[in-house]
């Protein structure tokens, strides 16, 4: 494929000069970190389309039939469209441009102490490719009988038939929207997996790199291993869709849980690729704030690594009432069930570093405290889910939407907040203004509960998820889960209010920020020794060598109760690790 | 002006940056053929029609296209041992060699397709004809990126004597599209 001429040409000579034109410094740059806020704040611009959508639809399920404003009426096609999108939108354009590409981006060539990605224009290619999936996905919007209406997941015969989709050109548009948007992560995660293990700094040995890179570069792995499957189902998929060949369509011989199987074998290890950057983040913000070393660095890495290979077994319980083999539910019933323990191995690990840590209730600190809060819920009523029984009742209810959400929302909002809180000094020189963000933050969680609460009861009571309008269904349609559908678009409305403050904290910070030197929080990993914000090269001259693991907090005997990384030892007495 | 990136000529691994990538580049291809062949096998256990599908390949022209692809493949070792030796002139005829016999794996694969075609086979004959498309479309996309990209490097690279890693790189990757072809051969042609 083309990858591999760009691969191979890129590996020599990149002479990024000191040429200081806007676009050439801002837009075509090869600088990683650059490259990194491209990512972030193409994120944040489609994750405020994606969070208009769900207010469009939440507004059209609290009050079916009125006019939202700064919409209109939703009709039916309307609402399939927005769903599908605000969910398409909200993991392949917001968690994974910003957990793993912005944040890797940024951090991996810092926390490894270099000075780029070891392949900058490569870098840049696939930053330039995500934008275009981007475009096309909101060129898509406006084509005629609008965006994809067949659900995120695109199960067919509903993705491949113009006929029930309702969107002849949405729909091709959507699934080369989400093709481009995998080869992007494809060149970006084989930037990131080759950089760590090629470019770290002088010594830097496997268990000195700062958890949230290992974090980012299993993820990659994850999402190559997976993503495959997909890539190759989504080429039958257009074809079905566009030439009119038969892959997924049974009058012809194909298989329409066929694509299911594809899909989610890419599906659910993609929980875990946004996961576990997510979780890097936590885990270094917890041993920042709680001035204490990790506490088992190594049972959390394995416990990733576990959990990888684990969730590339688990992809059929999305599938328990599709027709497949009853005997195979139990199987997958076991390994979904499995698959809770090294997530709550990694959860009790963070939990194992707060206690008795002295611990700073700083902004980013509330935030990745509140991830582990909200994590747990997801992951807890995740186990009515995974197994078949339970799950036959639950599936496509409101009971599976809050579960998801209360999963991604803390993996995407709440790990993206605490790690921009904790990064932003570093980015860009400024702290963000702590008052506000403590606003911004009892601002995000309490409304995120009242708008996932109420949803666990609806799907309890057995609501489905993809009706438009319970109006339209008298048999099922009760005043009181309408209060309760009206409770949770409130609630919506509330959080999204309480984002003003934190946009308006963001554009003040970087210009009248309180300023901070190159260690603010007192952190020992090697993105600290940079000055604040790091210039091209990072280091300067010298790059940092290290000579110790990441998290050497509160050590005895030591004045200061941190030891950054890339501090030389006093003497041969004391050596630590 | 123009400094050099330090992060590229580091290797922690001992392996060089540009090698490991190709490496990648193979796992992830690898997923995407697989999940190919996966299907395939899938719907082949389970649809007795598509063995009858599978008796109209042309097993001759499918053999003296393996025999096109291993040969290169054996060219391609030659380029990169000399290479190895810096021979910028043996090295660049092996890499023409090894495109021209991907050249005739293209052709004989456009007669292939051309008969096919002509006799009603089809992307829309059959789920077999479909997927026979999709699958040695696919693999043969990547036969002719695969040679625009030795071309390159032949007449950019090794022509003006510098960056003698792409000819191993390059070599890596074309391997693999022998291999993926060594997965479709017996699946589509021999197995009737």
């Amino acid at each position: 494929m083309a990858d591999t001429a760009t691969a191979t040409a890129v590996d020599h000579h990149d002479d990024h000069g000191h040429s200081e034109s806007f676009w050439s410094k801002y837009i075509f740059s090869t600088d990683h970190k650059i490259i990194g806020f491209q990512y972030l704040f193409t994120g944040m611009a489609m994750g405020l389309i994606g969070g208009f959508f769900s207010y469009v639809f939440r507004m059209h399920l609290a009050f079916p039939g009125s006019e939202v404003p700064f919409f209109g009426i939703v009709s039916p096609a309307a609402y399939n469209s927005l769903v599908t999108n605000h969910g398409t939108i909200m993991i392949f354009w917001v968690a994974m441009p910003v957990l793993i590409a912005a944040l890797g981006n940024f951090l991996i060539p810092l926390m490894i102490g270099c000075d780029d990605m070891v392949f900058p224009r490569i870098n840049r290619l696939s930053y330039q490719i995500f934008l275009i999936s981007a475009i096309v996905l909101i060129a898509s919007f406006f084509v005629p009988q609008g965006g994809f209406g067949g659900a995120w997941t695109a199960y067919p015969p509903l993705s491949s038939e113009a006929e029930y989709n309702g969107t002849p050109f949405g729909a091709p548009m959507w699934l080369i929207a989400v093709t481009l948007e995998i080869v992007a992560f494809l060149l970006g995660g084989i930037n990131f997996i080759t950089t760590v293990m090629n470019a770290r700094a002088k010594g830097m040995k496997l268990y000195d790199i700062p958890m949230v890179v290992w974090m980012i570069v299993i993820a990659s792995i994850l999402f190559m291993a997976s993503v495959g499957p997909l890539v190759a189902g989504a080429v039958m998929l257009l074809f079905d869709q566009t030439l009119g060949t038969g892959f997924f369509d049974p009058a012809a011989g194909g298989d329409p849980v066929l694509w299911q199987h594809l899909f989610w074998f890419f599906g659910h290890p993609e929980v875990y690729v946004v996961l576990l950057p997510a979780m890097g983040v936590v885990i270094e913000i917890i041993c920042t704030f709680a001035r204490k070393k990790l506490f088992g660095y190594k049972m959390i890495l394995y416990s990733s690594v576990g959990l990888g290979i684990l969730s590339f077994f688990v992809w059929a319980h999305h599938q328990f009432i599709s027709g497949v083999d009853p005997r195979a539910t139990y199987l997958f019933t076991t390994t979904t069930l499995l698959i809770s323990i090294p997530v709550a191995l990694m959860l009790f690990a963070m939990i194992g570093t707060l206690w008795g840590g002295s611990i700073r209730f700083t902004t980013a600190m509330l935030f990745a405290l509140s991830f582990i809060a909200e994590f747990l819920i997801g992951g807890v009523t995740g186990i009515w889910l995974g197994s078949s029984g339970t799950d036959i009742y639950l599936h496509d209810t409101y009971f599976v939407l809050a579960h998801f959400h209360y999963t991604f929302v803390p993996i995407a909002i709440i790990g993206t907040f605490s790690a921009l809180y904790y990064w932003f000094p570093k980015m860009f020189g400024r702290k963000l203004n702590e008052f506000w963000g403590k606003i911004h933050f009892w601002g995000t969680i309490i409304p995120f509960n009242g708008i996932f609460l109420p949803l666990f009861i609806l799907g309890a009571a057995g609501q489905h998820r993809r009706i438009a309008g319970y109006t339209a269904y008298p048999d099922l349609y009760t005043e009181n889960f309408q209060d309760l559908r009206v409770f949770a678009t409130g609630s919506l409305i509330v959080l999204i209010l309480f984002q003003i403050p934190f946009f308006v904290n963001f554009i003040v910070s970087l210009k009248r920020g309180q300023k901070a030197g190159p260690n603010p929080w007192n952190a020992n990993t090697l993105e600290w020794v940079a000055p604040s914000p790091p210039p091209h090269g990072n280091f300067g001259d010298d790059l940092p060598q290290v000579y110790r693991g990441p998290y050497e907090f509160s050590v005895e005997g030591r004045e200061e109760d941190y030891w950054p990384q890339n501090e030389p030892d006093p003497g041969p007495s004391e050596t630590s690790k | 002006m123009g400094h050099k990136i330090i992060a590229t000529g580091r290797s922690a691994t001992g392996i060089p940056t540009g090698r490991l990538a190709v490496w990648w580049v193979i796992a992830s291809e690898i997923v995407i053929f697989g999940g190919l062949i996966a299907t395939y096998l899938l719907n082949r256990f389970l649809h007795g029609s598509w063995a009858e599908s599978a008796a109209y390949t042309n097993t001759f022209i499918g053999g003296a296209n393996t025999f096109w692809l291993l040969t290169s493949s054996y060219f391609v070792v030659l380029a990169h041992s000399a290479a190895e030796k810096r021979d910028a002139k043996t090295a660049r005829k092996y890499l023409w060699y090894t495109i021209g016999l991907g050249g005739m794996f293209m052709g004989f694969k456009s007669y292939e397709y051309a008969t096919e075609i002509s006799h009603g086979f089809t992307l829309f004959t059959s789920n077999f004809w479909s997927f026979y498309y999709t699958a040695t479309g696919l693999h043969g996309f990547h036969v002719l990126c695969g040679m625009v990209i030795m071309a390159i490097i032949a007449e950019n690279d090794i022509k003006k004597e510098r960056n003698w890693h792409r000819v191993e790189n390059i070599g890596l990757y074309w391997h693999f599209v022998d291999i993926v072809w060594i997965f479709l051969f017996p699946l589509l042609y021999i197995a009737k």
